[in-house]
């Protein structure tokens, strides 16, 4: 083994008498242990996850299928799908859950949730969390939400169905559609919930971060994981009050007669009372979260990919400080950008012109970033496991996803191509296929950190890697082509306009690939279960990294650390370090962790 | 049914493969480090890196080839030129973009494959490189802010110059709307708590305003070509969007707010039906729909090209056949079927 183990793993022998006696209520259930709660958030995310992606095979063999009868309709939508053909008011609630479920809960709390929970304590030298309460009430309000949101598909006129944006007033009045009723209202408390949930998470994250560092752990020695998890927190923090105040208005304007989002609205033979709201004052104070949304998704999977990047590629991760400036520039210039998805509400066009200067901005340090990764590939002596192979995909579907950013940030070019599938392609190359593949690589690298040691298979792993990877871009990119081609999106069939009549192979390939790359995840729900039971038992550290989660032992104890908690002595970078005449730093051994002090002779190099 | 055949055929594989590695796995030698990469794992999958590469490549290439063709015909509207041409030159540099980058990542992916006893090279920090890939992005970004911004605040300069023709786009789940001033070309004053169904005043137009009485209400869209043409966009219920991607234009309408846009036709439906894509495209639905014809399904109808205007708001149940047909045609045509319509004044009268 190598001399990760070290000094402090002396101390194992004497037991700590502090520890309290754990039932298995407080163990499993009501736990206040990070470890025990980002394997909650992970595994509820997971199951999220397989409703998710599961809503979204019935609406594509829908797209493909236009009208036809599937059994499988049948099964999981009763009524909603009599005979087997599928309703277009289901449609709607399907793409609107999907859109809901996916964002918020897979990819928000699955992702951010679980790896913020496991890495901040292990990585920065941490027992815990600062508040180990909060911590538990986080998971537990994240947990109702997901309960609510999933009963609101049994409520008798259907789940909220007015596209995971809820713009009013389709979402604020029952009368334009089934799904604002009672569908809408358990959408709202669910949000209501998650929101508080995640503002719990990200304030104890924040605090965690800036309070409990280990001796020598500097800011500037912090792995990217935490910077990102940090950085994610605080936007998450000044952004999700605001869509509370957003959804706390609109539940005024549904439920209580104000009239905040609506004016001047006749539906069904008669006028409603509403006078003097405005529907874009809803988009602005939505997209105020929503864009930062996407950034909370996304930059926890750029810490975790470029970690795991630098991990197997047994070199630092390039330009770690431009890496660091990039994340924070990110984050503040997600802030100021929500307006380019309100290029056509009818906001301003003055408005317009500001929101496309800073939105083609925020490409400059996310271009430093995919170039910071490819050069942490150069000269690199790869271990391509899944989780490497995850993390190259993310840098693949990034750019390809980012690039038409270009287009779609461009307030000109957006009129024509605004709410079509190129958005659709877009963001789901950009921030819904890179986000999974880094939840995915995160799975796979900290697995063992999570389930004492046991490994997940890499030969499944490979194959779940390589059909995700050619499925993903088999799906999403004909997809761009179709929207160019000025189909709308959320349109339950497209046999309404014979110009969109020769789409139709099209919709039956991306449907195809669909259904294939969903069901490579079986692959992975498979390895991942049997592999929390029976997985191979690896070592401490089997990536050999240099973080000091590996450090911590394998046994999960509150607290972490069985003796004193490791002190840091340099950053979490240092592999294939050697001296000048070529040797490595520690002999035999390709990376220095965090805990061992600087040699002799050695130079504290770049940071 | 063939595709339910290949999709099945295709969950076969992925389970004989799933299998073969299952077997391929028992007849191996557990080590304790057996889950992390070896050599061989490295090798493998470095050629997979290839292997995708390609792929991306080649769906690239596919995708160009097959389904270029689809993209819409050459714009039919005056600043539809220059968003063209913005779009094209953006793809030309996300493509050139997208080819290096790729190539650079899957190629480091296989070259800098992992073995046993190779020296990664410790190498974090280059300010040179950094200052390059920085200010390049800043440059060519700059470029395209600057030229998007011109074209951008062109199109939404929204004025009474040159004579517009001034159109009102009325919203309501699920259908469109067109209103035209009439002879005075001014619109009369509207709010939806004026109307009154049963007086046929569907749009609420104030019937007090004199504007209002010569006030032309339709559910086909005509437009003269070569006139520019202002539209007012109201919506009576939820939000809608008024998407005509054959102009290239697009905007939201909001219930509560008279939202707009403006662009000139220069196409007329006569001939852009001559455009070689757009005689190309029509031949190839029609294609589809006589077969459709054959096998006694719907939508089997020959087609013929029409402009049409979209939802792309959604909107409701319905939403997906939300549509009007916009009918671009000389001034003399429009004139002479501007005259055959009924005054909203004379609408009224009628049904009283």
């Amino acid at each position: 083994m190598s001399l990760t183990a070290h000094a402090h793993v002396d101390d194992h022998a004497h037991d700590h008498g502090h520890h309290h006696k754990e039932t298995f209520v407080t163990k499993y259930i009501f736990s206040q242990d990070h470890k025990m709660i980002s394997k909650q958030y992970l595994i509820t995310g997971l199951i999220m996850g397989v409703i998710g992606i599961g809503m979204s095979l019935l609406f594509r063999m829908q797209l493909a299928w236009p009208g036809e009868s599937f059994p499988i309709f049948e099964t999981f939508l009763g009524k909603w799908a009599p005979d087997g053909v599928m309703d277009a008011d289901v449609y709607l609630a399907l793409v609107t859950i999907h859109g809901t479920i996916m964002v918020f809960f897979v990819l928000t709390a699955g992702l951010s949730g679980t790896f913020s929970n496991l890495l901040i304590p292990l990585q920065i030298g941490a027992r815990d969390m600062a508040s180990g309460f909060l911590n538990m009430l986080s998971y537990w309000m994240f947990f109702i939400s997901s309960v609510i949101m999933l009963i609101s598909l049994f409520v008798e006129a259907g789940p909220a169905a007015a596209g995971w944006t809820i713009y009013p007033p389709l979402s604020a009045l029952p009368l334009a559609q089934a799904g604002s009723g009672m569908g809408m209202t358990l959408w709202l408390v669910s949000m209501a919930i998650f929101i508080a949930s995640s503002l719990l998470g990200s304030l104890n994250y924040i605090v965690t971060v800036l309070n409990l560092r280990t001796k020598g752990m500097s800011m500037t020695r912090l792995p990217l994981t935490i910077w990102a998890f940090f950085v994610t927190a605080i936007i998450g923090v000044i952004s999700f009050p605001v869509l509370l105040s957003a959804a706390l208005l609109l539940i005024m304007d549904r439920s209580f007669g104000t009239s905040f989002f609506l004016s001047d609205i006749f539906i069904q033979g008669e006028v409603l009372h509403y006078q003097g709201g405005s529907p874009v004052l809803f988009e602005h104070l939505f997209w105020f979260l929503g864009h930062p949304e996407v950034y909370i998704v996304i930059l926890p999977a750029m810490g975790i990919v470029s970690e795991v990047l630098s991990v197997n590629a047994r070199k630092p991760v390039f330009g770690y400080r431009a890496m660091i400036a990039s994340i924070l520039a990110i984050a503040f210039l997600s802030t100021i950008v929500w307006g380019h998805h309100m290029f056509v509400s009818g906001m301003n066009p003055f408005l317009g012109s500001v929101f496309t200067f800073t939105t083609l901005l925020i490409a400059i340090p996310s271009a430093v970033k995919a170039f910071n990764w490819i050069t942490t590939l150069w000269k690199g002596n790869l271990q391509l496991n899944p989780a490497m192979l995850f993390s190259i995909g993310m840098v693949s579907t990034f750019i390809t996803g980012g690039l038409t950013g270009i287009i779609l940030g461009d307030s000109t070019l957006d009129i024509n191509v605004h709410d079509t599938y190129f958005v659709v392609a877009h963001f789901h190359l950009v921030m819904g296929i890179s986000a999974l593949y880094g939840l995915f690589a995160g799975v796979y690298h900290w697995f063992p950190k999570m389930f004492q040691s046991r490994m997940m298979n890499k030969n499944l792993g490979y194959i779940h890697f390589w059909i995700t990877a050619v499925g993903s871009y088999g799906i999403f990119f004909p997809m761009h082509f179709i929207g160019m081609a000025g189909v709308p999106r959320r349109y339950y069939e497209n046999t309404a306009f014979p110009m969109f009549d020769e789409f139709t192979d099209i919709q039956v390939l991306m449907t195809v690939f669909a259904l294939i790359t969903a069901g490579a995840q079986l692959v992975f729900a498979y390895n991942f279960v049997s592999s929390i039971f029976y997985g191979k038992k690896g070592p401490q550290n089997p990536w050999k990294a240099t973080t000091l989660e590996w450090d911590a032992p394998i046994k999960h104890i509150h607290g972490n650390w069985d003796g004193p908690i490791p002190e840091v002595h340099r950053w979490s970078y240092d592999y294939s370090k050697t001296y000048e005449n070529g040797e490595y730093i520690l002999p035999g051994q390709d990376f220095v962790p965090q805990t061992v002090p600087l040699q002799e002779n050695e130079e504290e190099l770049q940071h | 049914m063939t595709t339910f055949l290949i999709l099945a055929v295709l969950v076969l594989v992925a389970i004989a493969i799933w299998q073969m590695t299952k077997i391929f796995e028992l007849s191996q030698a557990k080590a304790e480090t057996a889950q992390v990469a070896s050599d061989k794992d490295n090798r493998y999958n470095g050629y997979l890196m290839m292997a995708f590469l390609i792929f991306i490549y080649a769906i690239t290439i596919f995708s160009f080839a097959k389904y270029s063709k689809f993209l819409l015909p050459e714009a039919a509207s005056e600043h539809g030129a220059d968003y063209d041409y913005l779009m094209l030159v953006s793809f030309g540099i996300i493509f050139f973009v997208q080819t290096i980058t790729q190539f650079l990542l899957h190629y480091y992916g296989y070259k800098y494959r992992g073995e046993k006893g190779k020296k990664a090279l410790f190498f974090a920090d280059n300010d040179r490189l950094e200052f390059i890939w920085t200010i390049i992005p800043v440059i060519v970004l700059a470029g395209l802010i600057l030229w998007g911004l011109y074209t951008w605040t062109n199109i939404m300069d929204i004025n009474e110059d040159d004579d517009p023709l001034i159109v009102e786009l009325y919203a309501q789940q699920f259908n469109w709307t067109a209103r035209y001033g009439g002879a005075d070309n001014v619109l009369g004053e509207a709010n939806v708590r004026m109307i009154d169904i049963n007086r046929a005043n569907v749009l609420g137009l104030d019937e007090s305003d004199p504007n209002s009485a010569d006030d032309i209400i339709v559910k086909e869209l005509h437009l003269p070509v070569g006139r520019k043409v202002n539209f007012k966009m109201r919506s009576q219920d939820v939000l809608h969007s008024a998407y005509m991607p054959h102009f290239r234009a697009q905007m939201n309408c909001v219930p509560g707010m008279i939202t707009e846009f403006s662009f000139t036709p220069t196409i007329t439906t006569a001939q852009i039906r001559l455009n070689p894509d757009v005689v190309d495209k029509v031949k190839r639905t029609n294609a589809i729909r006589a077969k459709r014809a054959i096998n006694g399904e719907p939508n089997s109808d020959p087609w013929e090209f029409d402009y049409v205007l979209l939802c792309n708001k959604i909107c409701g149940k319905s939403h997906y056949n939300m549509q009007m047909k916009i009918i671009v045609e000389t001034e003399e045509e429009f004139n002479a079927w501007m005259a055959a319509q009924q005054s909203f004044k004379q609408t009224l009268a009628s049904v009283q």
